[in-house]
């Protein structure tokens, strides 16, 4: 099977190594971090990713920015987005899902939560 | 003349084989027709015998109920196996799940030590707390004390959804961060407080000791809107952050010490060198 490779965009480091520790568990993916919006494009343009996690707060380029510039670049159109993020509220959430987030988890996460998400947007089920 | 008399001599002969032909065959219909009458009066008395013998019938009875009895001797056995490795399946998927649970717990866990002493620069340390409050707990308002041992009184650091100048010091012994600190124990307000954000009525106070000694506090003042109250890990964090953070910001601030002596020791030895 060939390696799948997944992104993380959050500026938080105890986050993304909590995220990491959580993904490392799937067999045959490879993880990269990125720490903000703008690392978080650059590397998405720079290589082929099947799995985003993008955090909504961050500085230079904030999660929404960046989902919606995925969505318009033809490339990155289908790579399917989690959004991992303390926003609560509903309006948060239906804001994300209409910009073109597949997923939306608020934190604290559940790492078993992250994993079954990842899992079905990498067709792994 | 004598080629007539051969010809019908030949003739005769013919007609005598044949005769003897169906002869022969007549014979073979008699002998089978002999065969299958006998077994026609075996096979009635068969039937006869069979019906007319209860303890064959009797007999029968048995060895089959004895059969049935076996099958449904090993279709309980198979029953019970099937119960048995149901209840094993059950089990494992519910220690799995517990294993699951308790790997994403010591993983939150192990990423909130690991952070915190990851740097000696006091600025980082309340900023990793920072982030550890906000991730990994799920509050969105609180402060950071640090105890000014001259006053006796906790002085806000740091603050997360509150002004900072809007946190006042809080002297030990006094409202319930005060005396939480003074006791040196954990304690939880959240059934009392509701979501007030007020500093005087904190959810949590989680006094930060190092060797027994109190250098500080985090106060909980209100959380995430998905939060909804706290979970055993979350207990587990406010231990980690209790010792891990203290020992965190204790070491931050004696190496900042030590950096600052250490530079007028340096000041003085270049000064005596020139």
């Amino acid at each position: 099977m060939e390696r799948q490779r997944i992104l993380i965009v959050e500026d938080s480091p105890t986050m993304r190594q909590l995220l990491v520790f959580a993904l490392r568990r799937l067999p045959g993916v490879d993880i990269v971090e990125a720490q903000d919006g703008m690392d978080g494009l650059r590397k998405l343009s720079g290589d082929h990713f099947d799995l985003a996690l993008i955090d909504i707060n961050m500085p230079v380029m904030d999660g929404l920015k960046l989902i919606g510039l995925m969505r318009g670049e033809d490339e990155l159109r289908d790579v399917p987005v989690v959004v991992i993020t303390t926003e609560g509220a509903v309006q948060d959430r239906e804001r994300a899902l209409r910009l073109g987030a597949n997923e939306y988890l608020t934190k604290p996460i559940q790492a078993n939560r992250v994993l079954s998400l990842a899992r079905s947007l990498l067709k792994r089920d | 003349m004598s080629e007539d008399r051969s010809e019908l001599s030949t003739r005769g002969e013919e007609f005598l084989q044949l005769f003897d032909r169906g002869m022969e065959f007549t014979r073979e219909l008699l002998r089978e027709n002999e065969h299958l009458r006998r077994r026609l009066v075996e096979l009635e008395d068969e039937q006869q015998n069979a019906a007319r013998s209860p303890a064959e019938w009797e007999k029968l009875r048995l060895e089959l109920l004895t059969k049935i009895r076996g099958l449904e001797s090993e279709h309980a056995s198979l029953r019970e196996r099937l119960i048995e490795v149901e209840s094993q399946s059950r089990d494992f998927a519910d220690r799995h799940g517990a294993i699951a649970a308790e790997n994403n717990d010591l993983a939150n866990l192990y990423v909130a030590s690991y952070q915190l002493h990851s740097t000696l620069d006091l600025e980082e340390v309340l900023r990793i707390t920072i982030e550890i409050v906000i991730n990994l707990i799920g509050a969105d308002v609180f402060a950071i004390y640090l105890l000014d041992t001259a006053r006796q009184e906790l002085r806000a650091v740091a603050a997360e959804g509150i002004d900072l100048g809007r946190v006042p010091p809080c002297p030990i012994g006094e409202g319930r961060l005060g005396r939480t600190v003074g006791e040196g124990v954990i304690r939880s307000f959240d059934e009392e407080s509701g979501e007030s954000g007020d500093p005087e009525r904190p959810l949590v106070c989680i006094p930060l000791r190092v060797e027994g000694q109190v250098i500080g506090a985090i106060s909980l003042l209100g959380l995430l809107k998905q939060k909804r109250g706290f979970s055993a890990l979350d207990q587990e964090l406010f231990n980690v952050l209790a010792g891990h953070a203290a020992t965190a910001i204790f070491a931050a601030r004696l190496y900042s010490q030590s950096e600052r002596k250490l530079n007028t020791l340096q000041g003085f030895i270049d000064l005596l060198a020139r």
